[in-house]
């Protein structure tokens, strides 16, 4: 999928996070702030990167904003983010693993 | 009709901690809500976030139902297209009308169904009546099709279409409970009420649920995670009750070992109608926490 301009999606209310899509030039650059960076920066990250290949999104910039979310909240703002930034309508399912 | 219904739990599907955690509070049913209580501009992101929980997340053993939009909003078919993968046990129909539109939704379901292999019949459905239209063909509506579980009143919009407005007594909604009451009854399948907005009024909130647990009904939409334990209690059987339908059971399974569906308790004749109430008493009882003999289950 093609950034082709900002997309945000989530708050930044407790179990929640706000993610950041921006068009972005030569790969992938994700800025992660979370609470639980310590202890969880690696499997966001991993996260992150996973849900890029998924949808096949080789160039943005990321920015996550954590407030202590599970993976599938997440992923489900970092998607949302991604199809409003790619101005795709309706997300392609067999895509979402 | 052996699943407990007595508490559906409205979860704005825009809201993470709420998805997260919801269930703790245990209702019967939790049920994600992607119509009204999610801003237009956020129909994508609710969708997404409850598909990914559904997926993701445990929710111990409570049934799980996603209220979608209407198909004839532009959010209905993603939704269904969305929910049917997320695979909860139901999926509630807001504001129904008449069977046609019970049945647009079977449709849509079905064809994902097929789509993504899973066997087709397996999302139930719940259909909300919140007009008087909805209402003058719950008999209709009821009968609509083989996945259907339940009717649930909705009264705001209802309240409005009449023109008149809710009451402590719920006068003006004695036609549509009845109504959709019998409708449910007619075709085997539950009834729910309606929401009761004032979430600071507890005793209001107590009355309405001893009215509508006496005209018939399985149990009652909530919105407030608080309310659950007080419908719950209205709903969970006196040990005098429990006691009368355990010796009620053993007395006509007794009867039944004898060739004879009917014997007499305390003087009293009992039957067949008898039977089923006792069992009721019995479920409910046990879903309460209620230490009940399990073998006349």
């Amino acid at each position: 999928m093609k950034i082709e301009r900002t997309g945000v999606a989530g708050s930044l209310e407790s179990s929640d996070t706000l993610v950041t899509v921006d068009p972005h030039r030569g790969g992938v650059e994700i800025v992660l702030r979370s609470i639980a960076e310590a202890r969880f920066g690696v499997q966001i990250r991993a996260l992150i990167e996973t849900t890029l290949r998924e949808l096949a999104v080789g160039e943005a910039r990321v920015q996550v904003e954590d407030r202590s979310a599970l993976d599938c909240t997440i992923k489900a703002r970092l998607v949302t983010a991604i199809h409003r930034a790619a101005k795709a309508e309706h997300p392609v399912w067999e895509l979402l693993k | 009709m052996k699943n407990l219904r007595r508490t559906m739990l409205y979860v704005p599907g825009n809201r993470a901690a709420m998805v997260k955690d919801a269930h703790i509070y245990r209702p019967d049913t939790l049920m994600f809500d992607l119509e009204d209580s999610v801003p237009y501009t956020e129909k994508d992101s609710a969708r997404m976030l409850v598909y990914h929980a559904l997926r993701a997340i445990d929710y111990e053993n409570v049934e799980t139902a996603v209220r979608i939009n209407g198909l004839d909003t532009p959010y209905g078919l993603d939704d269904v297209e969305a929910i049917v993968r997320a695979r909860p046990d139901i999926i509630r129909i807001p504001k129904t009308d008449t069977a046609d539109s019970v049945r647009e939704v079977e449709s849509a379901i079905e064809s994902v169904e097929r789509e993504i292999g899973l066997e087709v019949g397996t999302i139930k459905l719940f259909a909300a009546i919140e007009t008087p239209l909805g209402v003058m063909n719950a008999p209709e509506i009821s009968r609509a099709s083989s996945r259907l579980v339940g009717i649930a009143l909705g009264a705001e919009d209802l309240v409005t279409n009449l023109g008149t407005t809710r009451s402590e007594e719920g006068i003006e909604l004695l036609y549509a409970r009845s109504r959709i009451l019998f409708a449910a009854r007619a075709a085997g399948i539950h009834a729910i009420d309606t929401v009761y907005s004032d979430v600071c009024d507890d005793d209001g909130f107590l009355q309405e649920t001893r009215l509508i647990k006496q005209l018939g009904f399985d149990g009652k939409s909530v919105v407030q995670p608080h309310q659950i334990e007080l419908a719950h209690e209205v709903f969970t059987p006196t040990p005098t009750e429990v006691r009368n339908a355990e010796r009620t059971l053993t007395a006509l399974r007794a009867a039944e070992e004898r060739g004879s569906g009917v014997t007499a308790l305390d003087g009293k004749m009992i039957d067949k109608p008898m039977l089923a109430r006792a069992q009721r008493i019995l479920e409910l009882a046990a879903a309460s926490g209620i230490d009940v003999n399990r073998e006349l289950l």
